[in-house]
């Protein structure tokens, strides 16, 4: 009996991602819970600008590529065009997501903009050469802040998700991370409520997946997987940050 | 009995599979290059799997198939 | 003959768009066309149909890139510093050959300018619509039924060539009223096999994407993107010659400014003299062959335009500069007067074209 295998929904293609890239993971799960869901038919997906700007070749359903930032405005078109019959989701870097495009982020957010949006947080833009993401931490050296972020020049990191929950519109917001089997697997389950919701027709749905950047943070991968431990989810705490239909039936 | 099967060619030599194993019969065949010049992974002990799939899932490259 | 409506240029364009089928818009508010924004928002939940305003004119246009990349036909409008932003999108609409209608209604600039009416976004429109080759079909009306028909056209155009069409309207053609007969007749859409709508798990994923790595790819997207701009030249072109058979003197005006050189043309014929007038509707493809068969019979060209000369470029490359061509112009949301555009004729007929 076959227990794992490529989900059917995932292109069967080499991806262009780094050795030991998180990005592959996040995929795989996505196509895993379109698989599961067996709504690969009416699904259309939304690639941003950045590493994942090829994902349109790695899914097997409908794709479009946006301009940078502008996924959630994409998708905004898309599942209006529609609103019965497209299951659409974006697929978004930091540098995408919370810096050129936070304004369609926080917008569509408001709007309960009944879409699925996976965030890959990754504290660095990886497809341009590891520059200062929104994202990156305190003290972090990039490309772009050599000598390690400095807040009083560049301010502080952006909390995406601890952000979003101020807001009265977003239906689900969960903060996860796949640097372990453990940790997949949670990642997997925040994926597919994201799904489902849309599904339900709940509204705006956003998964943050705080993941790793082994080539731009200069280390090997499992080192970055640690690091991912030691030092980015002290900053980035995983967990729920809203679920309000799970909110209602608490009351 | 599990067996591991794997994309030889899609393995980029990451080595994640071999830290998520809990078996430690995972390794990057130091004898083997693949197409895109990686050393990949391979199993060193087919009888001793025990079919998880911790290794599958760290992949990301979908190089490993499990079966049980 | 078919019942009129006295409506306002922005709205009759928002009926257009409607009767075209239209049932998306998204847009964000400007002066001075947020008629059209508030039209679409009282009609579109009534049929249907999604009026959105969205947070920027940024977002708007990509929300336009969504429902086209479905297949629909959809819309936004806006006024210049707005279709300034809408820059990247519809350079990114070109490089994934999506149709679209988008609407500038004209205001004076740079910058933020004024709210008062203006052409100075014709090489924005027909040379510089955003970043890489490509091209805008771009159609100036010059009344209110123009706005209507153009509008319709626009979205046919769209559809068959698989790109953006935009009405290139001015503060004056937005906000005057007029009669107007919406029994417009509509095409059908083509099919559009390319549209994201869902595999239905029957055939392979489509794509919709501006990205090409590979050079040699890219260049072959362009070529074949100038082929098709090669066709519309040749076949899709329009314009109006107003007493140009015996004319000696030649207007080249479009939209407002067309209006009002016709009230001077028809005050010059009054006078004796021979001047008639070229109005470009379609201004990308421009008319090219009447500016180069005008240059051949008449000893002096006039552009009047509401800028510091765009147009008069074009009117002088299709010329080939055979005669001297000159500028009537007023700026910053002022229209020139039928009598300054009467003076111009004047002067140019007493010098016998020289300048």
């Amino acid at each position: 009996m076959v227990v794992f295998d490529k989900p059917k929904a995932l292109a069967d293609v080499p991806m262009h991602y780094c050795p030991g890239c998180t990005h592959g993971i996040v995929h795989r799960l996505v196509a895993e819970v379109i698989d599961e869901l067996g709504i690969e038919g009416k699904t259309i997906g939304i690639a941003p600008v950045g590493c994942s700007v090829m994902a349109y070749n790695y899914f097997n359903c409908d794709m479009i590529e946006a301009a940078h930032g502008r996924a959630p405005a994409v998708a905004t078109g898309v599942k209006r065009a529609d609103p019965e019959n497209h299951i659409v989701f974006t697929y978004q870097g930091d540098g995408d997501l919370a810096s050129i495009g936070m304004a369609e982020t926080v917008h569509s957010a408001a709007r309960n903009e009944n879409i699925t949006v996976i965030f890959i947080n990754n504290a660095i833009y990886g497809m341009t050469g590891g520059q200062m993401a929104p994202t990156s931490l305190p003290g972090q050296v990039t490309q772009t802040s050599p000598y390690g972020r400095d807040v009083k020049h560049c301010g502080y990191p952006v909390k995406v998700c601890e952000m979003l929950s101020e807001l009265e519109g977003p239906e689900y917001l969960e903060r996860v991370t796949v640097n372990n089997v453990k940790n997949i697997k949670n990642a997997k389950k925040a994926i597919k409520k994201a799904f489902q919701n849309q599904i339900d027709g709940k509204g705006f749905s956003l998964v943050e997946v705080v993941s790793s950047c082994p080539t731009n943070w200069g280390m090997t991968p499992a080192a970055a997987l640690k690091w991912i431990d030691d030092n980015m989810l002290p900053y980035y705490p995983l967990g729920v940050y809203k679920d309000r239909s799970a909110a209602k039936e608490d009351k | 009995m599990a067996k591991l099967y794997f994309k030889t060619d899609n393995c980029k030599g990451c080595g994640l599979c071999i830290d998520a194993c809990p078996k430690k019969i995972l390794r990057l065949a130091p004898d083997k290059i693949n197409k895109k010049g990686h050393h990949p992974a391979e199993i060193t002990d087919q009888e001793a799997c025990i079919g998880c799939a911790f290794c599958a899932t760290m992949c990301p490259d979908c190089v490993i198939k499990v079966e049980r | 003959m078919s019942d009129k409506v006295l409506m306002k240029g922005n709205e009759a364009i928002a009926e257009a768009a409607i009767i075209a089928g239209c049932r998306h818009y998204f847009g964000y508010p400007i002066t001075p066309q947020t008629e059209i924004a508030a039209y679409m928002a009282k009609k579109m939940p009534k049929i249907g149909g999604t009026f959105l305003q969205a947070e920027s004119e940024i977002a708007a246009i990509n929300m336009v890139y969504g429902v086209s990349s479905t297949g629909k036909r959809v819309m936004t409008s806006s006024s210049s510093p707005g279709i300034a932003l809408k820059s990247e999108g519809l350079s990114y609409l070109a490089g994934a050959d999506l149709p679209a209608l988008v609407v500038n209604v004209q205001r004076g600039g740079p910058g933020l300018g004024g709210i008062q009416p203006s052409q100075s976004d014709y090489f924005q429109a027909t040379k510089a619509g955003g970043h890489g080759d490509f091209r805008m079909i771009v159609l100036a009306p010059a009344s209110v039924q123009e706005m209507a028909e153009l509008t319709i056209k626009g979205f046919e155009l769209a559809d068959t060539y698989r790109m953006t069409s935009m009405i290139l309207a001015d503060g004056t053609m937005g906000q005057m009223m007029e009669p107007v007969a919406l029994d417009l007749e509509v095409k059908p859409a083509p099919e559009k096999p390319w549209a994201t709508t869902g595999t239905k798990c029957s055939r392979p994923h489509n794509i919709v994407n501006s990205l090409f790595l590979a050079p040699e790819e890219l260049e072959k997207f362009n070529f074949e993107r100038f082929e098709r701009y090669k066709y519309i030249e040749e076949h899709e072109t329009m314009y109006e010659e107003y007493m140009m058979e015996d004319a000696e003197i030649c207007i080249a005006a479009f939209g407002i400014a067309a209006r009002v050189s016709k009230n001077a043309v028809n005050e010059a014929r009054k006078q004796g003299i021979k001047v008639g007038m070229i109005r470009p509707i379609t201004l990308w493809p421009f008319p090219t062959a009447p500016f180069a068969k005008a240059a051949e019979q008449v000893k002096q060209i006039i552009t009047v335009e509401l800028s510091m000369g765009q147009m008069i470029d074009d009117v002088r490359l299709a010329t080939g500069c055979k005669v001297p061509v000159t500028l009537c112009n007023r700026v910053g949301g002022m229209i020139p007067s039928p009598e300054q555009v009467l003076e111009a004729i004047i002067e140019a007929n007493k010098n016998g074209g020289a300048k």
